[in-house]
């Protein structure tokens, strides 16, 4: 008997395509999407649920659905898609706590895979160069998207050591990057000029958005409890990026970067984050040993792969600039 | 002649036609004076007005060019200078007539550069050029490796060393001891006596076991070298990582060779009155790094670092300030500015100890906290003792 799988976060494309690749995997018989908004696209095999995980309702489709295994996708990265803050930390944390209790609650769920973040980690000048799984943050992040991975990731833990009969995956990502990500990283890399921090060259990893749905496949096929962090191999460090894309950069002092983020996020042309600004000083290297020897999965696209498949994606500057000349 | 006079002297005097050849003009080369000069000298107006040269006619002194050249009209424009015509004008060689007098021409301009490439590159100059461009335009596209750390090699040995080198030759003169005691692979941590003011050892030791040893030393650097701009990507980008035990047993297991000051900030910062007296050895945490891989430790002893900025002074207030560990004040900084942050010209020597296995310790032993005290008096005392012996034997600080 195939797995039936329920994926949240349907309305979003990472969660879409997820969704779609999981409905054609061979070992799984069901895939259902849960999201409060219906998905945009086409989401071929897998059937719509219209749910809040923000409420009790949830648990009554795990039950309806004899769901076996959840992937929680649900967790957003930036408030301007949710419209504000408080929403979006809302549904980020309320709405996985909802699917923690619902999945505690279940009879039927064997199987848990959240995909999380190597933002948790942070960026600091006092970061190792490579985190493994087993450290924390420097710092503890104070607000934001990593504040809220880092509490759902304190639940999911918790939701481990209540449930020890249900397999727990915890998908530490690097940062998606890909032809059709949208994330604030991959905005930064598609404005027309890179703002960067004087003086600071920090390394990058990145993972392919291919890779990230054959490892939640993977991860949702396969019973391999623990964390893993999951990222292309090798480095990239901001200046090389930068030079591939073949986008002009400008060097500025790191106040006035941090001043610029504010600027645009208050105009709504990009979301540039306090915890991004830390990364793009500092960087971040994880430490990939475990994805390959518990986990069992290896990437196809390395760090500079994916680099150079997302600057196929992205228009030449001048065309760039001629749009926004065309849409202004 | 004057002509004539020239090529008697054989190719090997050749003159090379700077100026405007005795006439009035700005000496720009321009066989045209300005009109300034034109009226200063009204006789010379007539000769070297700009006239064009007729053809038919060998016109020897009448432009620039009249190091014993020979016009030919209507001759083809030929290159008829080669890479190997180095810097001569060649004397009695053909040039069109033709062309307008406007300075040097630009064959003379090309031989110039040619000469310049020989003397820059040497012989292979073309190899050597281009081999330059395509690291150029390597690095302009980013074409380049990092490793896990940020670690660029090309360009650490193309430029960060090239840079080191002659400091470290003509300036310090290195004279280093005990080669043979860096293993040729696998890992192994080098600890180092600190001093200087300025990290300036650590940076001469990398160029040290590179330039030796034929290996890269990967530095562990405070966190605060990290935080500042510019020092953090070159630090990074020349090998240099985060002195912690994460970085240090992910390097040493990876076979590196690292590079480890547990003096710190205490060293580099101590006052000149306490030269060569080694200060506490941090925590001993690069023990216990070394004995979970199992790597041997070398002891390294630096002489002559103390001496290149003698520390008199400190300026709390402002360091706290700027959260800096100190704010230097040496007996010509900050009173020469820039000039007196030349280092002083003091003989170095370093000398590499034998190396002090950790592979008979059974990695679990680095959790005693007695072992680890243990081993690090003795890398301790091992530096300071050769220090005192390097300092005994040494003629003076300059010598």
């Amino acid at each position: 008997m195939g797995r039936v799988v329920l994926v949240t976060g349907i309305s979003r494309d990472i969660g879409r395509r997820f969704a779609r690749a999981a409905a054609g995997d061979p070992s799984i018989e069901r895939v259902i999407g849960v999201d409060v908004i219906p998905p945009r696209g086409d989401i071929g095999d897998v059937s719509f649920v219209r749910a809040d995980i923000r409420n009790p309702v949830i648990a009554k489709v795990l039950a309806k659905e004899d769901v076996d295994t959840v992937v929680h996708m649900s967790v957003i990265a930036t408030p301007g898609s949710a419209g504000g803050r408080g929403t979006m930390k809302e549904l980020n944390v309320i709405g996985s706590m909802q699917l923690l209790a619902a999945c505690q609650k279940s009879t039927t769920v064997d199987r848990l895979v959240v995909k999380s973040t190597t933002t948790v980690y942070g960026s600091s000048p006092r970061d190792p160069a490579m985190f493994t799984e087993d450290m924390g943050p420097k710092r503890l992040p104070s607000s934001g998207y990593a504040k809220d991975v880092y509490e759902i990731e304190g639940y999911v833990r918790g939701f481990a050591r209540r449930r020890p009969d249900v397999d727990v995956t915890m998908i530490r990502a690097a940062n998606v990057i890909g032809p059709h990500v949208s994330s604030p990283l991959t905005n930064y890399f598609r404005l027309p000029v890179i703002p960067r921090v004087l003086g600071f060259d920090p390394r990058l990893q990145f993972l392919h958005e291919d890779d990230l749905m054959r490892v939640l496949t993977h991860a949702a096929t396969r019973s391999a409890p623990g964390t893993f962090n999951v990222a292309g191999d090798g480095l990239l460090t901001l200046a090389q990026a930068v030079r591939r894309l073949g986008t002009p950069s400008i060097a500025m002092p790191r106040f006035a970067v941090g001043r610029l983020g504010a600027t645009m996020r208050q105009a709504r042309l990009s979301d540039f984050s306090p915890e991004q600004l830390g990364f793009l000083t500092y960087g971040r290297g994880v430490d990939t040993t475990r994805m390959r020897s518990v986990l069992g999965f290896e990437p196809s696209f390395t760090t500079a792969e994916a680099f150079a498949d997302f600057c196929r994606s992205v228009a030449p500057v001048t065309e760039r600039v001629a749009e926004g000349a065309g849409r202004g | 002649m004057a002509e004539e006079a020239r090529r008697s002297q054989g190719q090997d005097a050749v003159v090379i036609p700077i100026g405007t050849g005795g006439r009035p003009g700005r000496g720009s080369g321009s066989a045209r004076p300005s009109s300034a000069a034109r009226k200063l000298a009204p006789t010379a107006k007539g000769s070297a007005g700009p006239k064009p040269p007729r053809p038919g006619r060998t016109t020897s002194g009448g432009s620039a060019t009249d190091s014993g050249e020979e016009k030919v009209a209507d001759a083809p424009p030929e290159p008829r200078r080669t890479t190997s015509g180095g810097s001569a004008t060649g004397s009695g060689e053909e040039k069109v007539a033709g062309t307008p007098p406007t300075g040097i021409p630009v064959g003379d301009w090309l031989a110039a550069l040619t000469g310049a490439a020989h003397e820059v590159f040497g012989d292979d100059w073309e190899r050597r050029a281009a081999e330059l461009m395509a690291f150029v335009r390597r690095r302009l596209e980013g074409d380049y490796e990092v490793d896990d750390y940020g670690f660029d090699r090309e360009l650490t040995e193309r430029f960060f060393m090239a840079a080191l080198r002659p400091i470290a030759e003509k300036w310090f003169r290195l004279e280093v001891r005990g080669l043979e005691n860096i293993p040729a692979d696998g890992g192994a941590l080098v600890v180092s006596n600190h001093s200087g003011t300025v990290p300036l050892d650590g940076l001469m030791t990398m160029l040290a076991v590179h330039d030796h040893a034929h290996r890269f030393l990967r530095p562990l650097g405070a966190d605060l070298v990290f935080k500042m701009p510019v020092v953090s990507s070159l630090a990074r980008k020349g090998g240099a990582t985060l002195a912690c035990v994460e970085d240090a047993e992910r390097m040493l297991s990876g076979g590196d060779l690292v590079g480890v000051w547990p003096e710190g900030f205490k060293g580099i910062g101590k006052p000149f009155s306490e030269r060569y007296k080694l200060q506490r050895f941090g925590r001993g945490g690069f023990v216990s790094a070394a004995l979970r891989t199992g790597v041997p430790i070398i002891p390294l002893s630096v002489v002559g670092a103390e001496e290149i900025y003698p520390l008199v002074g400190n300026v709390p207030s402002l360091a706290r300030l700027l959260g800096v560990p100190y704010i230097p004040i040496t007996p010509f900084f900050p009173w020469l500015g820039p000039l007196g942050m030349v280092p002083l010209p003091s003989k170095w020597i370093l000398e590499f100890g034998e190396p002090i296995r950790t592979d008979s310790y059974d990695p679990a032993e680095a959790e005693d906290p007695m072992l680890v005290f243990n081993v690090t008096d003795q890398v301790r005392e091992t530096i300071q003792h050769t220090l005192f012996d390097l300092l005994r034997e040494r003629d003076g600080v300059f010598s």
